[in-house]
């Protein structure tokens, strides 16, 4: 095969492009693991017997909460994700399956979360937790999360039940199930693979959230884990192990679930957006 | 006659589906709709509402009218403020615009040229910074744009552009384009994807029967595959636009609630948060910081009612 010289400067734009995308994250990668003088000293070298150390880790550990961060994000991002594909493929199910007066009505109302940010509501929203009396709990978290995901969610869904073969339904209905059950044995378990796309408009954002933790859920150990990395780099700003050590657990974990899921992630985005 | 008939059996159909369907209907809807009303909509209209009213020190709010808006524009102390906001928001826009969507568009050309070897792996590790919080991404650029490690000015050093090198994010001149610069590295895999999608989409046929007309490369991208990606340009800059001005945790994580230096970095969303919650020696003000967000909102929906009847009517006649 020949290999065009017009190729090779393809090539050569998208591996400068991406190591431009990939060099500041290697970049803290690689120097959390090294003392404050190589830090320094040679901030683009691989750690190695002379410099390797954990010290910032240990810092960070022994200093802020991180585990139980990671544990009110990953609770929040879960329940939420789990609310919002059960509740959003129900609405969109009915939406699109039934036909019934204001029909249209309900979806074009749905549709304005799509575009207008639930944020510029946050004086409503805090007055309200604040009456029910939610504030600094996750709880909060997951109303607001839910309420801001179920719009995309109920689109995408919706896109994807129309595709289900119209026959399956209909030959349960004649066998007189129940639409309950119709729905929660047939329609649901066939979603599944929507699942994915959901998951990246509503599980990323949620995560990765730092105005509702900050407004909601700032203290008294409710912090989400990016709530928790800004408030304990606020305080150990001069501490280089520590901020790397920090952002580095903040990173790991998306890291290493996006490289086993990037395929599905990547191709639920560009489905989405072929429609 | 007939027509009278057609209608009875029509209704004499209709009613005994009504009383049977709307039991399920309602059950399926119900959840979403009261989450979403209640957390969602609801919010919104009762800042809009809000927003019409002013709190004194007891904490009793007396309807004002459109008093706060005034205030807002017109007050010395809050429209200097205000206008900053806007400007500095319009300024992040636009680099958005051009940068972030000029690179996503061409990164997204690239990568669907035919039978490109390792396709798949540039787009998911130049997606990668697109996944990790802003917030993150922010200190992360902090500590390499930082003069005291030295990492930036090396860097230049070794290509021959030391002399550039400056404190960049904490001058007032250059610090916006820095903090815009940042938000545009991390998020110029999303019109990389949409736009990639895109161009997938167009078939092959149209590519090579231009070829065989004797069109280049340059005529096949602009006289072909640019009109037909053009919906999806579209739907690219209305959700910057909706993401740039409901941005916030950067500017916060990057040079906190007080966007500095000297507010030059200050946009709607850091406006907002400070207004709302106070900082410093001003108290905050839940009314002034409703009018703050009903003002966004009404730039918002400007902004989304432009695309909808202005850019996206007119792109869909012309492509299809």
């Amino acid at each position: 095969m020949n290999v065009r010289p017009g190729r090779i400067a393809v090539h050569i734009a998208l591996i400068l492009y991406t190591i431009l995308a990939l060099g500041p994250i290697v970049l803290i990668l690689i120097n959390a693991f090294k003392t404050r003088r190589a830090i320094f000293a040679d901030p683009l070298g691989l750690p190695n017997g002379q410099t390797f150390t954990s010290i910032g880790f240990d810092r960070v550990f022994a200093n802020a909460d991180f585990g139980l961060y990671f544990f009110n994000s990953l609770t929040v991002t879960i329940v939420s994700l789990v609310l919002i594909v059960l509740i959003g493929a129900m609405a969109a199910w009915a939406l699109t399956e039934y036909k019934f007066p204001g029909n249209t009505l309900i979806g074009l109302y749905l549709a304005i979360g799509i575009m207008v940010p639930i944020r510029l509501g946050s004086v409503s929203i805090l007055r309200m937790m604040v009456e029910l009396n939610l504030v600094n709990t996750l709880t909060a978290l997951i109303l607001v999360y839910v309420a801001q995901g179920l719009p995309l969610a109920i689109l995408i869904l919706g896109e994807f039940i129309q595709q289900i073969p119209k026959d399956l339904r209909d030959a349960a209905r004649c066998d007189g199930v129940s639409e309950y059950r119709i729905f929660f044995s047939i329609i649901l378990p066939l979603i599944s693979p929507a699942i994915a796309t959901v998951a990246v408009f509503t599980m990323v954002p949620v995560w990765n959230d730092l105005w509702f933790p900050l407004i909601l859920a700032p203290g008294d150990g409710k912090q989400t884990i990016t709530l928790g990395v800004q408030q304990f780099i606020g305080q150990y700003v001069t501490d280089w192990n520590a901020v790397l050590a920090s952002l580095t657990l903040a990173i790991a974990p998306v890291l290493v679930l996006y490289l086993i899921f990037s395929r599905y992630l990547v191709r639920g985005l560009t489905a989405g957006a072929v429609k | 006659m007939t027509d009278l008939t057609a209608t009875s059996v029509q209704r004499a159909d209709a009613v005994p589906v009504r009383a049977r369907f709307p039991v399920h209907i309602a059950v399926f809807l119900a959840p979403a709709l009261a989450i979403y009303t209640l957390f969602s909509i609801y919010p919104l209209i009762d800042t809009i509402r809000l927003s019409l009213y002013a709190g004194d020190e007891t904490g009793a709010r007396s309807f004002v009218g459109l008093q706060n808006f005034q205030t807002l524009l017109g007050d010395p102390n809050w429209s200097g403020h205000f206008w900053n906001a806007l400007r500095n928001n319009l300024i992040f826009f636009a680099i958005h615009m051009v940068v972030q969507n000029g690179i996503g568009l061409g990164l997204a050309m690239l990568l669907s040229l035919p039978r490109l070897a390792g396709g798949s792996v540039y787009r998911t590790l130049i997606f990668l910074p697109t996944m990790l919080s802003v917030v993150i991404i922010g200190f992360i650029w902090q500590l390499i744009l930082n003069p005291l490690w030295g990492i930036a000015p090396s860097l230049l050093k070794a290509v021959g552009l030391g002399s550039l090198f400056g404190p960049w994010l904490g001058q007032e001149s250059t610090a916006l384009l820095t903090v815009s610069l940042i938000s545009v590295w991390q998020f110029v895999g999303i019109p990389m994807m949409l736009i990639y999608a895109a161009l997938l989409n167009i078939p092959d046929d149209l590519l090579d029967a231009a070829t065989v007309d004797g069109a280049g490369p340059f005529s096949v991208f602009w006289f072909v595959r640019l009109p037909l990606i053009l919906p999806t340009l579209g739907v690219v800059s209305i959700l910057t636009f909706v993401a740039n001005f409901n941005a916030f945790d950067l500017i916060y994580a990057v040079k906190g609630a007080l966007a500095g230096p000297n507010f030059s970095t200050d946009i709607l969303g850091t406006f907002f948060y400070r207004t709302f919650f106070g900082f410093q020696l001003q108290v905050g003000s839940p009314t002034m910081g409703a009018a703050v967000a009903t003002a966004m909102l009404i730039i918002i929906l400007i902004g989304v009612l432009i695309y909808l009847f202005g850019v996206q009517r007119r792109l869909q006649r012309h492509t299809f």
